[in-house]
């Protein structure tokens, strides 16, 4: 299969084929983490830019290992000390960068449509790191390479995605593409925050989390976005993690050996507590692994070479 | 690989032989199987050197460890090729440092492979000593690379095309000359 895209924005472009591609091309990326000497020649003197205009320590750190064990250059574009500060525009930013010649935009906003309106302005490549509640492909994508991983497929299998849908870009994009593969998704949350929107993909929605986990081969918490609540959305953060909150007691439920995933950083006590986050059901920290590999699979497979088959 | 048939290189008796003397000179020049290993490079190394394997270990009783290796991540070539090559696992589950790697692939031709391969072997350890073991070797270097065991020499011109069909991948065991369609 031929990779035919410039830009990575969103999941909805890609075909089931096209994702399963990309967790295929990580699969030896992973090995290459695993070495003892991870470097390799591959993008010499390829540009890298990683522009985040809100914060991320996961997401940057892991598009900048990824690119660099690819042997590309990164350059930082950190808000705090840009000209953004002194007023420029996006627009601006993105010719700024144009005129260097770089290769690849890393971007995260938040503003949603930030990255595509990058890409149309862009000859460069641009992978979506994030844009305002809109989507965050690569996080699905680690998500998916990490389920394929422990689970074996996709198809037919429970996947309960719980928490904050209603902010949550990461929701969006796994529900997107998890459809896609086939599995069967639930989306669990309060009221207040688990939008009716949702059901067009064609996911169960549910306010009761211990009525869906019997049966769940994966549960995926969501970070409560404290920052971006308004007052009002749920009575307490309390009772939220009292009825939304997963523990290793709750996770008995399933009646199974579920997996628990959560794309950090973590609220401990409040969406997940410290006895699952840390017990061997929990693959937290191995999404993170899982992470470099298929963003360092996505950086090959945009500016890797084979320019003949890109069409968008 | 398109082309049109013109020679018929080598048949299943004839890779049979190549196969079986190559594993007797890399035995025979390394004074034994101490501290020997095979990398096949993909595709058509792998089931290469998985032969080689089998064969030593009938005449030898000592079954060497095998790699695979996949060098598209160090082709010189991926900034200016028009189709992206797709990726495949390296896998080399033992340490490399101190140890003989006989390379093994298919055909040896610009070199170029064999370059990529030893950057990806290097990048896993120091190994004592590299050689190279190829089942045809074509001609048209383009780097000062050569191979240590050869199956057969066969002088090409650059408009043909040399097909190594392999019954593990191709299921059927022959090497053509092909002319490329113009």
């Amino acid at each position: 299969m031929q990779w035919r895209h410039k830009d990575l924005l969103d999941l909805d472009t890609l075909t089931a084929e096209e994702i399963r591609h990309i967790i295929k091309t990580a699969q030896p990326m992973k090995e290459i983490l695993s070495r003892p000497m991870k470097k390799l020649p591959t993008l010499r003197g390829k540009n890298v830019v990683l522009l985040f205009y809100e914060s991320s320590t996961r997401t940057r750190t892991s598009f900048e290992t990824a690119a660099k064990i690819l042997g590309a250059d990164t350059t930082n574009f950190s808000v705090a000390v840009s000209s953004v500060n002194k007023g420029e525009s996006l627009l601006d930013t993105a010719k700024t960068l144009q005129a260097m010649n770089v290769d690849l935009v890393i971007v995260r906003h938040s503003s949603s449509g930030a990255a595509e309106f990058l890409a149309n302005v862009l000859e460069a490549g641009v992978i979506n790191g994030g844009d305002g509640q809109h989507a965050h492909p690569t996080q699905a994508l680690l998500d998916f390479y990490t389920l394929q991983e422990k689970l074996g497929g996709f198809e037919g299998k429970k996947i309960v995605i719980v928490g904050d849908i209603l902010h949550s870009r990461v929701a969006r994009s796994n529900v997107l593409g998890l459809k896609k593969l086939g599995a069967d998704v639930t989306l669990v949350g309060p009221p207040t925050l688990l939008p009716d929107e949702m059901k067009y993909l064609g996911v169960k929605l549910s306010y009761d989390l211990d009525k869906e986990l019997p049966g769940a081969d994966a549960v995926m918490a969501l970070r409560l976005q404290l920052e971006r609540q308004q007052s009002g959305l749920f009575p307490s953060i309390r009772e939220y993690s009292k009825l939304y909150g997963l523990s290793l007691e709750r996770l008995k439920k399933t009646g199974k050996k579920t997996i628990v995933m959560h794309p950090g950083p973590m609220n401990r006590g409040v969406e997940i507590m410290s006895d699952l986050a840390d017990s061997v059901q929990s693959v937290i920290e191995e999404q993170v692994t899982n992470g470099v590999a298929v963003r360092m699979a996505l950086i090959y497979l945009l500016i890797g070479g084979g320019t003949g088959n890109v069409v968008d | 690989m398109e082309g049109i048939p013109k020679n018929r290189i080598m048949d299943e008796d004839g890779i049979r032989r190549a196969i079986s003397r190559i594993s007797h000179e890399i035995v025979e020049k390394n004074k034994g199987t101490k501290d020997l290993l095979l990398i096949g490079i993909r595709t058509r190394g792998v089931p290469l050197a998985e032969r080689i394997q089998k064969r030593i270990a009938e005449f030898e009783k000592v079954t060497l460890p095998l790699g695979l290796l996949d060098i598209t991540l160090y082709r010189d070539d991926l900034s200016t090729i028009d189709v992206q090559p797709v990726l495949h696992e390296t896998r080399v589950p033992f340490s490399i440092e101190g140890k003989t790697v006989i390379l093994v692939d298919d055909v040896l031709f610009t070199g170029r492979t064999a370059r990529a391969a030893l950057d990806a072997l290097i990048d896993l350890g120091r190994p004592q000593k590299i050689q190279l073991a190829v089942l045809i070797d074509r001609g048209h270097r383009e780097l000062p690379i050569r191979a240590d065991y050869v199956g057969k020499n066969v002088p090409t011109s650059r408009r043909e095309i040399v097909s190594v069909c392999l019954q593990e991948t191709d299921g059927r065991d022959e090497v053509l000359l092909l002319e490329k369609k113009s």
